[in-house]
């Protein structure tokens, strides 16, 4: 029994048989601990997948399972980060990391006490992520790139077992989001919590994954998975091997087929 | 002269072009002061007749403050109803927004007929101009929340409340604040017409009876002094909103540079 079990999943917006199909019978398992990337044409259903996997919308038909229980409600123990940072404005890095020690159980209840804790926790965490002394600075006043390592902290801080990442790189420039590959495999390697990384750049998806699913345009249909058993920590040097480039072709054949005409 | 200087006195030397134009006219084209006073007889009025001005003055000023406090409460929980669900969205919006087109001068006499003349209908119609901008800003500041924090706050588990506390309030802040500036002034239009139309005090009043006496220099006084409280009230909100949301407001210069 896998840790994540998705079977035969339709999901359709709309309340009518005649609302768009946005994932149509996707099945896919990921065990406890994997690095996952969903990769796919624009609008397959990517995104959706994870919507699925954290609970936040019910599949019309087929079945999501998580630790073995079927998902029926939001499941409180996911770390989720978006292409938008979506930082708080009005709160500090610091006061945005906590935010989810503020709403998620069990912390929530032990926040006064636990608060030397949790701002050590946040410490750490910013260091892990190369924003060490940028805790009291408002959002704004960091780049892009920044609110994306300070968004991973934020999705982090509450020790999820499992992090779903909405293509959180896609806005970023190549030299910004390169450097990020390598922060996300490293906190991955020091956490080993379950990432579901969606993506539309290929090698983003190759560098970071264990194994690489590859959607089908809408309705979204898993249609190819590719294991990458490249030895880590990965670089970027890695990138540029035959191995990897193989991989990448491999990968964008497939989605090319996958294609409606 | 710096810059900043000049954009500070700049509004004034304004006011003194329009106050300059406004003596010209009368003294061009001869206008007779029942007609038109000049700015010194206005400024006599207004030492003259200051007992009953600030009297006035005052009562007008609580009236519309009453009428303002109960609309921010009215408005702030109505905005923040009709933003944060869609149901009442539907149910309650197109309500208020066929209430807001109704001329609230045209309700004033139905007002005096259901509560007598004077303190009630004022503060009522200043209610009912000065809610609306409340519940229309803070229901479009729940209304545009990112659809990505919504989600955030439900994968942790977050209540409705958790949303409202911990995001959507913040969140609206800086369009509450901007809608009080809108709603505190609407509320003096309130309140004055309400004592012109149906009041025994008040601002209002005091120009109702100058001008049936052909006052005019009283009149003016008088709406010197609405328009001085209004601009009063506006500033202090103008400050209070710079002090609760100043992370709206961005400081381009402390802007870090940089990438990564």
């Amino acid at each position: 029994m896998s840790f994540i079990e998705i079977r035969n999943v339709d999901l359709r917006y709309g309340s009518s048989a005649s609302g768009t199909l946005a994932v149509s019978g996707a099945s896919l398992d990921i065990e406890l601990g994997e690095f996952v990337a969903l990769v796919g044409p624009s609008g397959c259903g990517k995104s959706t997948l994870l919507k699925l996997i954290a609970g936040l919308v019910k599949p019309s038909a087929g079945q999501v399972r998580v630790s073995g229980r079927e998902v029926t409600e939001p499941l409180k123990t996911v770390g989720m980060a978006f292409q938008n940072a979506t930082l708080l404005p009005w709160r500090t890095i610091r006061d945005n990391i906590m935010l989810p020690l503020e709403i998620a159980e069990p912390h929530r209840r032990t926040l006064k006490q636990d608060r030397e804790k949790n701002r050590a926790k946040v410490d750490a965490l910013l260091e892990k992520v190369g924003l060490t002394g940028f805790a009291e600075r408002m959002p704004w006043q960091l780049s892009g790139g920044m609110q994306q390592r300070a968004q991973l902290c934020r999705a982090l801080i509450h020790e999820p077992s499992i992090l779903l990442l909405d293509e959180p790189f896609a806005a970023l420039d190549t030299f910004t989001r390169e450097d990020l590959w390598s922060v996300l495999q490293d906190l991955w390697l020091f956490r080993k919590c379950t990432i579901v990384l969606v993506t539309h750049e290929l090698r983003e998806a190759v560098y970071l994954a264990q194994t690489v699913h590859v959607m089908s345009s809408r309705p979204g249909r898993l249609i190819k998975n590719r294991s990458v058993e490249i030895a880590r920590p990965r670089t970027l040097e890695t990138t540029f091997e035959p191995g990897f480039v193989d991989i990448v072709h491999g990968l964008r054949q497939a989605i090319s087929e996958g294609k409606t005409p | 002269m710096s810059s900043k200087t000049l954009e500070r006195i700049a509004p004034w030397v304004t006011t003194l072009i329009l106050v300059l134009l406004w003596w010209l006219v009368i003294v061009v084209f001869d206008v007779k002061a029942y007609i038109l006073p000049t700015p010194g007889e206005t400024l006599q009025a207004l030492y003259q007749y200051r007992y009953p001005l600030m009297t006035n003055g005052l009562s007008t000023l609580t009236t519309t403050v009453i009428g303002f406090g109960i609309a921010v409460v009215f408005g702030l929980a109505l905005g923040i109803i009709v933003g944060s669900s869609r149901l009442a969205y539907c149910a309650v919006y197109p309500v208020i927004v066929a209430f807001n087109s109704v001329p609230k001068a045209a309700l004033v006499p139905i007002l005096v007929v259901w509560f007598g003349l004077g303190f009630v209908p004022a503060v009522i119609t200043a209610f009912m101009l000065s809610f609306f901008p409340v519940v229309a800003n803070v229901a479009l500041a729940f209304s545009t929340i990112e659809p990505e924090l919504t989600e955030l706050m439900r994968s942790l588990g977050g209540s409705r409340r958790d949303m409202i506390v911990k995001i959507g309030i913040p969140r609206s802040l800086p369009y509450f604040f901007a809608s009080l500036k809108i709603a505190i002034t609407l509320s003096f239009v309130g309140s004055v017409i309400a004592e012109i139309i149906g009041g025994n005090t008040g601002i209002g009043n005091v120009m109702l009876v100058a001008s049936s006496n052909f006052n005019m220099p009283l009149v003016f006084a008088a709406l010197v002094v609405v328009g001085g409280l209004g601009i009063g009230m506006y500033a202090l909100f103008d400050v209070w909103e710079r002090r609760f949301t100043s992370w709206s407001v961005r400081d381009v210069a402390s802007t870090t540079p940089g990438g990564g």
